[in-house]
């Protein structure tokens, strides 16, 4: 199978993917800058084995779907992107879910050969997967990596049984290890791992080896999530039904054990819950901080795309409707105005380690009550035209304070 | 017959919800003063509050015209009254303008401790009592027990009690005939010098003072020229009428009869409740007695959320003020708050209609501290200073000694929560009085006990211990000295003025705890530790920490679904509860309000 990202020209922003001539630390305000212009597009897969308790994403669970369904909704996926008129090269590509790897191999090229016939795909772009380490043997390492995707990303979670048990994952330890150690062994550019802390089974021993254990695997790129209660989730009914939840303290404390020891493994952190070493940033989150613009197809995609960001609709059967009829399967879109993309990009932008350019609303922020309150104690700094959330755990604080800023005071 | 004996001014005193409203109204209905499809149910109570609370705040006349099984043709005023003991002043008054009263009683729950106070007040001033049962047509009635209680209370026999039930009609026939048989008439002399008692004043924005006027001696005419005696106010009888209960406007109020007078005085403050109105030409030589000016007996700091509403909360006073002259007020300042007012009331109840009002009426946004009485503290120096606020005690090297007031108390209980209600009272520093039982099921029970100790949550406890069945009524005693100080609770170092208070040595180590350990839960965490204390001067007796937030953020950005991230800020953001800024510490309004509530 011929690889649709071979031959192809660097990006022309300077910033090459993988260019050992011009590596740049994660945390560079220089890449931030340059992800505001990268343009990129994620494919939604909906279907996982079963749901975990802790996921609201759009997801169809194997006993959910009926046979077949996998077919219909590639065939869905290559229309949907068939639609596009007026599509740009992507630098990037994120194929999300869900669990992607519920599509063969041949499913999957068949939506990177579709894209690529669309959109055209850059010379050196990041063509990423998320993965279930139980899926993934040698074997289905090879094959993806023969289709074109460089960056895997496994929902390893945890490496404490008890753990991973209360998340409703079903790989071993052992699992994600061999998962990594596969992808390597298959030419994978960037193996990301993706951890979640504060799980109330979870200790903090627990979370210490978990996070030790990860990084003897010395992945190029590390997200650590604390575990999030969202409405309408198994974990919530759990929780309103008298379950212990996460305990925000907790979290913070397990927070700072991996900042360190990711730090100590030569990681760094360029977002909130991310790190990554020299030149391994995932540009296609960076571009979604940084008001980049992208495409997005499948069930409950989001798409950012002419200062407009567009929906698609969530429910399998209704996505699937639209499409097969030829209609763009959309849900509904919003448009910011002037200001209010303003505040937007900066209220993400604080999500950066490198902070975010304090552009027209920096500065009243900066003199409004809550923006001195917050530099008073120490939780935001200025670094020459860039605000910094210098507390990450807090950045969702600092977020509602922008909010407050209203356009008159710009 | 004359015309005086043809006349029947009465009042009808009930226990909230004992259907005193529904009874007037049925009055009203029978006598054909209202028709069915006119009715609005609970004619007499006029304003939104009222009628949700039950409860009647401002005096009102209505007149009926009834004619009796003898064929007599009878003027009946009846005089409404509010139920509330904190409106006793406003009772005694509107009890002044009356021969008799009505005193009804549910027939399911018998008597309670503020219709007996009432009762006693009418029986004080002379008046004729015509004891009534009502609701007898509920299930749950027990009239030949409500009639017993009445009887024992009155001195009179059971047989005497009217059973009715206001709801259905039942009865009502038989009470009406029982007004013009059993109520004296009024008792003037017709041809002497005017002599007319104010006995209700409110502010109209387009007439004016309106005031509510008994005709003692002599008659009034419109355009005649008046003077109220108090004031030497003189001034022209612009307008005259009744109410019907729809006004109506007349030529002339005789000897006996109860109706409104309007001069066109825009000045409240011109026309007080309780002063005599006679002829400018033909003078009356003896005023009537007046009214004691009601005293102000618990004090609460109220301060607008906003700091920009301050003038608006004074506006706001001013116009209160003038349908209620009892309350009183001064600007006052506090480092926590910032602007607002030290406010008198009558009682709680009184403090809570005001603070309802002024927040539902003239839509503030307030924070109300917690109520303290008014303490008299005696200095080294020998002067005697009014502490009005917690903030005004001074140092305790220039004090000598400090007097709290007290009031006396009257509970009826149901025998079997006798013990419960004893040992809530004696929490309170109460000194037992005399205990008589009205019943075998029920007693009554007098205390005297510091004002201070009711004004939180005695009421609510009363009724938690006894289910509900207790009732209390109180009224002022004399100042008495006790063993007193100050707790000031400090936010992160600030001393928080709404928070501090003074309270019995005793109990002063557990409000600290209580308070300091209640503001612990109630102050959500702020970006640095706040220590919170409660202190005696500068010695600390109990402190807790609220540590800083550590972890305010969602770890994931929903994969490019940047709109769900910012609405969801945007939601968090509006349902973050109204912050007051105490020093650096950002205190939710509720905080205020929960923490006050801390029962001692």
């Amino acid at each position: 199978m011929e690889s649709p990202v071979a031959g192809r020209q660097s990006p022309d922003d300077g910033l090459s993917y993988r260019s050992p001539a011009a590596r740049y630390q994660p945390d560079s305000a220089e890449v931030a800058q340059a992800a505001s212009a990268w343009r990129s597009g994620y494919v939604h897969v909906p279907f996982c084995a079963r749901r975990c308790p802790y996921c609201d994403f759009a997801v169809v669970a194997a006993d959910e779907a009926g046979g077949g369904e996998t077919d219909r909704y590639v065939d869905a996926l290559v229309a949907e992107i068939g639609m596009e008129t007026t599509p740009f090269r992507l630098g990037s590509i994120n194929v999300g879910g869900g669990t992607p790897t519920r599509l063969l191999p041949a499913q999957l090229d068949r939506v990177l050969e579709s894209l690529e016939a669309r959109f055209g795909i850059e010379d050196g772009a990041e063509i990423s997967i998320e993965a279930n380490p139980e899926d993934w043997t040698d074997d289905v390492a090879r094959t993806l990596r023969s289709i074109g995707f460089n960056r895997v990303s496994f929902g390893i979670q945890s490496l404490d049984p008890a753990v991973l048990a209360a998340l409703g994952r079903t790989h071993s330890p052992k699992q994600a290890r061999d998962a990594v150690r596969a992808a390597r062994a298959a030419g994978f550019a960037t193996t990301n791992v993706d951890l979640i802390y504060g799980t109330p089974e979870e200790t903090d021993a627990s979370w210490g080896r978990s996070i030790d254990g990860v990084l003897d695997l010395e992945p190029e790129h590390l997200s650590a999530y604390a575990l999030t209660v969202e409405g309408g989730t198994g974990l919530s009914r759990a929780v309103l039904a008298g379950a212990p939840a996460p305990d925000p303290d907790q979290q913070a404390d397990r927070f700072e054990y991996a900042a360190e020891a990711a730090d100590a493994a030569g990681l760094v952190r360029y977002e909130v819950s991310n790190w990554a070493s020299a030149d391994h940033v995932c540009r296609y989150n960076l571009s979604t901080w940084m008001m980049g613009e992208y495409v997005a197809f499948g069930t409950g995609a989001h798409d950012h795309r002419n200062g407009t960001r567009g929906r698609n609709i969530r429910r399998l059967d209704a996505y699937l409707a639209h499409v097969e009829g030829g209609d763009r399967p959309r849900s509904g879109s919003e448009r910011l105005d002037a200001f209010e993309t303003e505040r937007e990009r900066f209220m993400v932008g604080l999500r950066l380690a490198a902070g975010v350019e304090s552009g027209a609303i920096g500065g009243p922020f900066l003199a409004s009550a809550g923006g001195k309150r917050l530099a008073d104690a120490g939780v935001i700094g200025t670094s020459g035209a860039r605000v910094l959330v210098l507390e990450p755990l807090l950045t969702d604080l600092v977020a509602r304070s922008v909010l407050s800023v209203s356009a008159d005071d710009c | 017959m004359t015309a005086l004996s043809r006349i029947r001014n009465f009042s009808i005193i009930a226990h909230i919800d004992h259907g005193k409203s529904t009874l007037a109204d049925r009055l009203l209905e029978r006598t054909g003063a209202i028709s069915e499809r006119d009715m609005r149910e609970q004619v007499l109570d006029d304003m939104d509050l009222e009628r949700e609370r039950g409860i009647t705040i401002k005096a009102n006349a209505v007149r009926i015209d009834y004619t009796a099984v003898s064929g007599v043709a009878y003027k009946l005023n009846i005089i409404d009254t509010p139920g509330h003991v904190d409106f006793s002043y406003e009772v005694s008054r509107s009890l002044e303008a009356c021969e008799g009263a009505l005193l009804v009683v549910d027939a399911s729950q018998g008597v309670e401790a503020q219709t007996l106070a009432n009762a006693y007040l009418a029986i004080e001033e002379g008046l004729e009592i015509i004891p009534v049962v009502n609701k007898i047509d509920l299930p749950a009635a027990d009239p030949d027990r409500a009639a017993e209680e009445l009887a024992a209370v009155l001195g009179g026999t059971p047989e005497e009690v009217i059973r009715v039930s206001a709801k259905t009609g039942l009865g009502i026939d038989e009470l009406l005939e029982a007004v013009v048989d059993r109520l004296p008439p009024p008792d003037g002399v017709e041809d002497a010098p005017l002599r007319a008692l104010v006995f209700d004043s409110f502010y109209d924005s387009y007439r004016g003072v309106v005031s509510s006027v008994r005709i003692v001696d002599g008659s009034i005419s419109k355009r005649d020229a008046v003077q109220f005696m108090a004031t030497g106010l003189d001034v022209e009888a612009d307008e005259l009428g009744i109410r019907r209960p729809a006004l109506e406007v007349v030529d002339h109020l005789a000897t006996g009869e109860v109706g409104y007078l309007i001069t066109g005085v825009k000045e409240i403050d011109l026309i007080r409740v309780g002063d005599t109105v006679t002829h400018t030409a033909r003078p009356t030589e003896q005023a009537l007695p007046g009214y004691q000016e009601p005293k102000p007996m618990v004090f609460s700091g109220l301060f607008p959320t906003d700091g920009d509403e301050f003038e608006r909360l004074r506006e706001a006073l001013d116009k209160l003020r003038l349908n209620d002259s009892s309350l009183v007020y001064q600007a006052e300042t506090s480092r926590a708050l910032g602007f607002g007012f030290r406010v008198g009331f009558l009682g709680l109840l009184h403090m809570e209609i005001v603070r309802e009002r002024l927040e539902r009426e003239y839509d503030l946004d307030l924070v109300a501290t917690a109520p303290s009485v008014a303490y008299r503290a005696n200095l080294t120096s020998g002067e005697q200073v009014w502490i009005r606020s917690p903030q005004d005690l001074p140092d305790v090297s220039k004090l000598d000694s400090i007097e709290e007031p007290f009031v006396k108390v009257m509970i009826i209980t149901p025998s079997e929560y006798i013990g419960t209600v004893m040992d809530l009272v004696q929490q309170r520093r109460g000194l037992m009085g005399e205990m008589t039982y009205l019943s075998p099921e029920r007693a009554e029970l007098h205390y005297r006990i510091p004002l201070a100790e009711i004004v939180f949550d005695f009421f609510d406890q009363l009724k938690t211990r006894t289910r509900g069945y207790a009732s209390l009524d109180y009224e002022p005693d004399d100042y008495q000295a006790s063993d007193l100080v100050r707790v000031n609770i400090l936010l992160n170092g600030i001393p928080v003025d709404a928070f501090s208070t003074i309270v019995h040595r005793d109990k002063a180590y557990p409000y600290g705890k209580a308070m300091v350990g209640r503001l612990r839960e109630l102050i959500p965490r702020q970006l640095f530790d706040v220590p919170i204390q409660a202190a005696i001067g500068t010695r600390i007796i109990s402190r807790e920490t609220i540590k800083a937030q550590r972890k305010d953020v969602t770890a994931k950005c929903y994969g490019g679904d940047i709109t769900r991230k910012r609405k969801l800020l945007e939601r968090q953001k509006e349902g973050k509860r109204r912050m007051k800024m105490v020093g650096q510490v950002e205190v939710p309004q509720e905080a205020f309000v929960a923490a006050l509530k801390l029962e001692t």
